[in-house]
């Protein structure tokens, strides 16, 4: 379980993020969205412990702060909105360094051919000999997951939940890698694990999300299940658009929703 | 274009799997056999027609010489000239091209180098002020530590700017490339301007002992020295090897190598801490070198890869190698007298920092 309690996060001097509660249980993905600039991002990277904040996180009923990174590591693993890279590695390069400090979980022959497998379950077999720098943005970002998978290859450790946060992990995707990307969350909380994503397609996040927190101006403005929290009045209230859930459009006009995937 | 043509290049003589591993391995070994073949050709090399080949042999065998004076003559040249110097080639070349390696893994930078970035500076300014201030102001320094003030102030002007240069360019945990560099410059100049005060203060023998001393050689070498200061280079470059996976992880970001498992504080003062010490250490003793740091290590990225667990190895290797091919080009050159090894590093390695730069021109981040 990650649990926070009144978290709140100040960059140069302007509060971002005030008195947030969340908790994300093992076995469930948790969504955080949100309009630009409500602070999504800087909460993630509070839990995560990137960023300096006041309040608590716990991690599997541990106070992040006084864990070691190493520590850390083994517990969760984390996919940033972008990386950019600094020295011309290969993708297995990159993806191996993965396996640099946690622990993936499986047996320790394994680990060898962790990076192709990992690379197999984002759509990028035969990747492995390129350049990092040279692939699209959208094939690099499934690259960093991969690495982040064989981080906490296996969704729960010596009995104990490990937990994967992605940042919005399948906004330069095309449709097809935005669900297979989606699916892989979705099948590490089945298997025990947890995940805390921000996303910013809320058909996505109702298909996916077990839990949604919505933030708004760096505070909580609904947390529940996609029936509880993604209606009309709150939509309207946090994204300042009146839009109706549920209503299909008029006309001709074609439309294409994810959750009519096959 | 020619920046995607040159990585293509690479990419066709890479294996396919993207394992450069067996490949780096290779190489390493044929920089062990290069860097035999250099230590050999230096000790052969010079001035003198002393022959390194008798003396060994004879040593080996325990061969009494036929020419007992000559064969003595010959034994002062190569134990006491030939082969400190030869140590502390090696010493320093490894020494000035892993803190190269590890400046640029560190900053996130291609370009960062200790001498590029004002260490190498910082470290001069603290030897200068020992040289010209030793015996007056800093008499009591000097008086302490005796052989080891020297060494000493370099290390600490070297650490000064180093820690001085990550606080400036560092906001957030995040390095900035730019600042950096021209905060760098900026201190750089502080640096050179304060040896320039230092200079003008220094009396005629001084003078002379400095000009030579900036210009770089490693002509001073003799075994107390390489007592003094070998320890420290030795000590500093096997902390390094401990550095490779972290700074592997560091390409990726501070934040992220931190979510990889890596104490990222801690990696970073160990490398400013090894880094000084090592530069600091080699400017004491040859004066200012340059190109060695940032040549080296980048031949090495487009040869094996940025793996750090491979690059600082290979690194220390070659950089070994090229700084005693420098010197055997230095002292036989303009033989009976010698070209300062600055002198020969400069001439080959500006060139080829400007063909890096023009290379990389237009690309965003260096």
């Amino acid at each position: 379980m990650i649990e926070a309690r009144d978290i709140s996060v100040a960059l140069g001097g302007k509060r971002i993020v005030s008195h947030v509660d969340f908790a994300a249980r093992p076995g469930e993905v948790s969504a955080i969205v949100g309009p630009n600039g409500s602070g999504k991002t800087t909460l993630l990277k509070a839990l995560t412990g990137e960023l300096a904040y006041t309040g608590t996180v716990t991690l599997n009923g541990r106070d992040l702060s006084a864990m070691k990174p190493v520590e850390a590591a083994t517990l969760r693993a984390v996919l940033p909105q972008a990386t950019s890279l600094a020295f011309p590695f290969t993708v297995r390069e990159i993806v191996r360094l993965g396996l640099i400090g946690g622990r993936s979980g499986v047996l320790p022959g394994e680990n060898q051919r962790l990076p192709e497998r990992a690379l197999a379950r984002v759509d990028l077999d035969g990747f492995a000999g390129r350049f990092y720098q040279e692939l699209s943005g959208g094939e690099q970002q499934r690259v960093q997951l991969a690495r982040v998978l064989c981080q906490v290859w296996a969704p729960v450790l010596e009995g104990r939940p490990r937990y994967l946060y992605l940042d919005e992990p399948v906004s330069s995707l095309d449709v097809k890698h935005q669900l297979i990307i989606m699916n892989i969350a979705r099948d590490f909380a089945r298997r025990g694990g947890g995940v805390v994503a921000i996303l910013h397609d809320l058909n996505l996040t109702a298909m996916y999300a077990d839990r949604i927190f919505v933030l708004s101006r760096g505070q909580l403005a609904a947390a529940g299940s996609p029936q509880d929290v993604l209606n009309d009045e709150l939509i309207e209230k946090v994204f300042d658009c009146r839009l109706k859930v549920g209503a299909l459009p008029t006309g001709s006009v074609p439309f294409v929703l994810p959750q009519s995937a096959a | 274009m020619a920046e995607q043509s040159v990585v293509a290049a690479a990419g066709s003589v890479m294996a396919a799997d993207g394992n450069r591993s067996a490949r780096a391995r290779v190489v390493i070994l044929l920089l062990c056999l290069a860097l035999a073949l250099s230590v050999f050709l230096s000790l052969t090399a010079g001035a003198s027609d002393a022959s390194a080949v008798r003396v060994i042999h004879d040593w080996f065998t325990g061969a009494v010489p036929a020419d007992a004076a000559l064969a003595a003559r010959d034994q002062l040249i190569v134990y006491d000239i030939r082969m400190p110097r030869v140590l502390l080639g090696v010493l320093i070349g490894a020494a000035l091209a892993v803190c190269g390696a590890v400046m640029q893994g560190l900053f996130r930078n291609p370009l960062a180098d200790p001498g590029l970035i004002g260490v190498s500076a910082g470290s001069s300014l603290g030897a200068v002020a020992i040289i010209v201030l030793g015996t007056t102001w800093l008499a009591p320094v000097t008086l302490v530590l005796g052989q080891l003030a020297l060494p000493l102030a370099a290390f600490v002007g070297g650490l000064a700017v180093t820690f001085l240069l990550y606080a400036i360019a560092t906001r957030r945990g995040q390095t900035s490339v730019a600042t950096m560099l021209l905060a760098g410059i900026a201190i750089s100049a502080l640096a050179m301007a304060l040896t320039g005060v230092l200079i003008f203060m220094a009396d005629d023998r001084q003078l002379r002992d400095l000009t030579f001393w900036q210009l770089g050689s490693l002509a001073g070498a003799t075994w107390p020295k390489i007592a003094t200061v070998g320890p420290v280079i030795a000590l500093a470059l096997s902390a390094m090897p401990f550095l490779s996976r972290g700074l592997n992880a560091l390409a990726l970001g501070e934040a992220t190598a931190g979510h990889l498992g890596i104490p990222v504080q801690r990696l970073k003062y160990t490398a400013i801490v090894g880094v000084s010490a090592a530069v600091g250490a080699s400017v004491a003793v040859s004066g200012g070198i340059g190109f060695i740091g940032i040549v080296v290590p980048h031949v090495l990225r487009l040869a094996i890869g940025p793996d750090n667990r491979y690059l600082l190895p290979a690194s220390a290797l070659l950089g070994a190698s090229m700084l005693l091919l420098a010197d055997a080009v230095a002292r036989t050159i303009v033989a009976p007298a010698e070209l300062p090894i600055g002198i020969v590093t400069a001439v080959a390695g500006a060139p080829f920092f400007l063909w890096i730069l023009l290379r990389k021109r237009g690309v965003v981040d260096l």
